[in-house]
């Protein structure tokens, strides 16, 4: 990976920088791009991403396919593909249980291997590709406790009983005994942030929890994430396309849109107050159930596609798209990330002028 | 910890590609080296067979007989003479003709057969397809070799004959794939939107499933060449497949068994000619094998 | 129940599958994917089938265009009985009732240019006088669908997912059906898009006057676009009622709870919600009775006895369950 050269010894957690981070950020993330090469040229999927998540807190990152928000995932935990193909720039910093600092890019593979479960874990939207089809539920817990905790085979065993309890699957001790595909999605996604929680970690990655699940399950999930979190004070990264479900779970809220971060903030003034013209769109463009049966007529959809990756304009990309456009301001160059508001930031040449002309 | 397969949104979706054989499925077979030496041997070889016996001096049967058992490299004949002092080239060249004849014609008759007989198998399934596949799975149990040599015991081997023994005991590997593919092909939905529409057996057969199935069938063809060839050169040399005068890389070998120690050009000559078609269909089938399956484009 | 103006008519559909036979086992197995399901399509109207995964509801729409043999019961279409016509009798109605899918990267061939896969209805029943009559169907369709005559000459994976679902809309509107049968379309599309593609089927909905069969997971992008709303769970239909009626006053448990669990995009709004317990059983062995009381709050040892029926309990409004007496919420 050609992350910054780790200039310390291997194995020694980094900690110069720890001052810089304040106490209750468990990951920072800064800069962080990701490009991948193909046949027709280097794609980049993401783009000068920054963001932090604090002890006890969901993050939901927003965006559609391609918007980078998995590539992104992926990429703090370091599970992208081999450095000639993908291209890792940026920091990551971690803060493991024990408030030492690590430096993700950095970290040999063999420490980060560590720190993958027991300090950050993750979860995926598909448990059936996570789980090995041929092993029992139980001894797939029980082998990533032991992963990383000197239990016995006997202890690991309790424990996973424990987290099946834990993540609300009944009849724990049959269940144990089960294969994967003899479980239901919702089971399995159980079964999944059950091993993502094996050995406590700070930091839970969600992508897409919920997205192969039926309704009725997917509020299932999400009140054992939300409880979950709770319980443990982890933090969340909680990765989406859909903006019911961050009002449901997020605390604060990233959209992503071509790679780049275009707007961050706290939940309530993102959906009571966007800035971001993609925002307003995304949040217009999704029919209300509370307003079902009301009909007005048509949808406030998003004209267009989202842009190919090979060939993005050379300003801000989603203007091809947006109605507020103006060339010379949107075409010029890609506008920064600017604070408009606390903890509220936004990626908009004309956020300020839209802002007081529109009503909010 | 468990791997991320499958849960990575990008990079997204490939930009716009201009012709449907395109260039990347070209560009992953010229990177397989052996497959690229295979198609120009195989190029060269086909060339060589069809206008070389016009550019030679000899015909593969003329006699001399002052000039018996001459090696090759010595004097007019490039690659030496045979026990009756014909020319080996010109023999080799003409042989050759008719080994890829066989190859390529019993390849075309095998991939009919089985195509016909996995389209309708994969497509009908149930007990239309349950038979055809055990039938396929019997002829496949049946030893073919001793199949070739029993049936052309009883019948005069001619060059159709031939082809046509050796088309009947290959086209099971074909059926077989052609029926995995076309089972799995008419599951998707755009073969239920053809039946919607309302089109006919034969239209979703052969309109919308059958060019998704063409890249395996395209190696099996490929592959089946080699193997026709092969069958050819077995059967020739024991003397049931192609009857001399007739050259044929087979009987070639066969003619040079008295004369091993003596004339080893005799044997090693057409055995290489064998080996080096055989080697190059087979490197082209890996080749297309590879170059066809858009998975390998990741590495 | 019987309306005069209905298009397509079910009554009673079952479609069961038979489970492969396992080793020593004598009781042959069959999954019930749909059982016993009625309801009408009005000329004009969009009716929605709403349900989680194993609700059968896309089993009925397959049933409908009798792309499946339906074990038991009767589909009429414009009055004429097609439940076992044959693939001969069924092609004239073919070009009446077309079917759009959910997975746009799937239902397109992939070896087949857009005007390949645009021409094929035309070419299937004849519909194109000439090569120009044929270019110009196609560019109309293209057009209507809102892509540009040139797209013809490309091939589907040259096209955002969203595109591919209007090529797929498109194919369905070539032989200019009446009844549009829409399984999941936007379901696999992006938020931006998905608006975008309701937008399109309701516009062809008015201009073509079409009548659609929407079915559908997403109450919300259902609640949007249809005039009447069935809500199935394992393969029978709960509850059925005009969307406005459904939303506003459920009075099925499982429509209430369905209501409860979809995640609405406001931070704001706050609401006590049903987390129903446990998963959907196995249509293979259902409850006895009525099949949601295993995760039904309201259940009653009465709801084991015997199916309840589906009953009209206020006019337009059926239900099936027998509790009268729950006052159930509604969101919003």
């Amino acid at each position: 990976m050609t992350a910054t050269p780790a200039l310390v010894p291997a194995m020694a957690p980094v900690t110069r920088s720890a001052a810089s981070m304040a106490e209750d950020v468990v990951l920072d993330v800064e800069d962080l791009s990701v490009s991948f090469v193909s046949p027709q040229g280097i794609v980049p999927a993401a783009r000068e991403v920054s963001f932090e998540v604090r002890r006890g807190e969901t993050l939901a990152m927003v965006g559609e396919s391609g918007s980078g928000k998995s590539v992104t995932s992926l990429a703090i935990l370091r599970l992208t593909p081999p450095a000639p193909q993908c291209r890792i720039e940026g920091r990551v910093r971690l803060r493991a249980g024990d408030r030492r600092v690590h430096d993700l890019l950095a970290l040999p593979e063999a420490r980060m291997r560590e720190l993958r479960g027991s300090a950050a874990a993750m979860v995926f939207q598909e448990p059936m590709t996570s789980l090995n089809p041929v092993h029992k539920i139980g001894d797939q817990i029980a082998e990533a406790v032991r992963f990383h905790s000197a239990l016995s085979k006997r202890g690991a065993l309790d424990r996973a009983a424990e987290l099946l309890d834990l993540v609300g699957i009944p009849d724990v001790r049959r269940r144990m005994s089960s294969y994967p595909h003899q479980l239901s999605g919702g089971m399995r996604q159980r079964v999944m942030i059950a091993i993502a929680l094996s050995c406590e970690p700070v930091l839970l990655i969600a992508d897409e929890p919920t997205t192969a699940l039926d309704v009725t399950i997917q509020a299932q999930i999400l009140e054992l994430l939300h409880d979950l979190q709770q319980r443990t004070q982890m933090a969340l990264l909680f990765i989406t396309h859909n903006l019911g479900v961050v009002a449901e779970i997020a605390d604060r809220v990233i959209v992503m849109y071509a790679g780049r971060v275009v707007e961050e903030a706290a939940v309530l003034p993102l959906f009571k107050r966007p800035l971001m013209p993609y925002t307003q769109g995304l949040l217009r463009s999704v029919p209300r159930l509370d307003l079902a049966g009301r009909r007005c007529d048509e949808l406030a959809a998003i004209p267009g596609n989202v842009p190919d990756p090979l060939a993005l304009p050379p300003g801000c990309s989603f203007a091809p798209r947006c109605a507020h456009r103006v060339p010379e301001l949107c075409d010029a160059r890609v506008p920064l990330l600017e604070g408009a508001g606390a903890e509220h930031f936004v990626r908009c040449a004309r956020w300020a002028s839209l802002a007081e002309g529109a009503p909010p | 910890m468990t791997s991320p397969v499958g849960a990575i949104d990008g990079p997204p979706a490939k930009p716009a590609l201009t012709s449907r054989w395109d260039s990347p499925a070209l560009r992953r077979f010229r990177r397989h080296r052996l497959a690229v030496f295979g198609a120009v041997t195989i190029l060269v070889l086909t060339l060589a067979c069809i206008v070389g016996p016009f550019l030679l001096p000899f015909t593969d049967t003329f006699i001399d007989i002052r000039q018996r058992f001459a090696p090759p490299l010595s004097g007019a004949h490039v690659l030496g003479t045979d026990q009756l002092g014909r020319d080996m080239l010109a023999r080799l060249l003409m042989a050759g003709r008719i080994s890829l004849a066989v190859g390529f014609a019993a390849m075309a008759i095998s991939m009919v057969i089985g195509v016909c007989v996995g389209l309708v198998a994969g497509y009908y399934g149930g007990a239309i397809g349950a038979v055809l596949m055990r039938f396929v799975d019997a002829m496949l149990c049946f030893p073919s070799i001793f199949l070739l040599l029993a049936v052309s015991a009883f019948i005069h081997p001619g060059v159709e004959t031939i082809i046509l023994l050796i088309a009947f005991t290959a086209w099971m590997e074909v059926a077989r794939i052609v029926e995995a593919q076309i089972k799995a092909l008419r599951e998707r939905d755009f073969a239920v939107a053809a039946e919607a529409l309302g089109a006919s057996d034969a239209r979703v057969m052969i309109r919308e499933l059958l060019p998704n199935a063409i890249a395996p069938i395209v190696v099996a063809a490929t592959l089946n060449v080699a193997h026709a060839i092969l069958a050819e050169s077995y059967i020739s040399f024991l003397g049931y497949g192609i009857q001399p005068p007739t050259p044929s890389w087979g009987n070639m070998l066969d003619n040079a068994q008295g004369y091993l120690t003596s004339a080893p050009w005799l044997a090693m000559l057409p055995g290489a000619m064998i080996t080096l078609a055989v080697t190059s269909f087979n490197f082209i089938g890996d080749g297309l094998r590879d170059a066809l399956d858009p998975r390998t484009d990741a590495r | 129940m019987k309306q005069p103006e209905a298009l397509l008519e079910v009554r009673d559909l079952h479609k069961w599958f038979p489970l492969r036979r396992r080793l020593l086992s004598r009781a042959r197995e069959v999954v019930k994917a749909v059982d016993g399901v009625s309801f009408d399509v009005r000329r004009g109207e969009v009716l929605s089938l709403v349900g989680e995964s194993g609700s059968g509801k896309s089993t009925v729409g397959r049933s409908v265009l009798r792309l499946t043999v339906p074990t038991a019961g009767t589909i009429r279409f414009a009055g004429t009985d097609i439940t076992h016509f044959s693939r001969r009798q069924m092609r004239p109605f073919r070009q009446r009732m077309q079917l759009v899918f959910q997975d746009p990267y799937a239902s397109l061939n992939p070896r087949m240019t857009v005007e390949g896969i645009l021409a094929a209805p035309l070419e299937i029943h004849g519909r194109a006088a000439s090569r120009s009559d044929r270019r110009d169907k196609i560019e109309e369709a293209l057009r209507l669908v809102g892509l540009l005559p040139q797209h013809a000459a490309r091939y589907p994976h040259e096209f955002s997912g969203g595109q591919r679902q209007r090529i797929g809309i498109a194919r369905a509107l070539m032989t200019g059906p009446e009844l549009l049968i829409a399984d999941e379309p936007v379901s696999a599309l992006d938020v931006s898009i998905q608006a975008q593609v309701v937008n399109l089927l309701v516009e062809l909905k008015r201009r073509l006057g079409l009548t659609i069969l929407f079915v559908a997971h997403d109450l919300a992008v259902v609640g949007h676009i249809s005039d009447r709303i069935a809500v199935m769970y394992l393969g029978r239909l709960v509850e059925l009622a005009e969307t406005r009626e459904l939303f506003g006053n459920p009075r099925h448990p499982y429509t209430e709870a369905l209501l409860s669990a979809a995640p609405i995009p406001d931070p704001t709004f706050k609401r006590e919600r049903i987390v129903l317990a446990g998963d959907i059983p196995s249509p293979v062995n259902p409850p006895s009775g009525c099949s949601f009381r295993t995760r039904c709050p309201y259940a009653l040892p009465a709801c084991g006895e015997a199916r309840p029926p589906l009953r009209e309990v206020a006019p337009g409004h059926f239900k099936a369950c027998i509790r009268d007496d729950l006052r159930l919420r509604a969101p919003g």
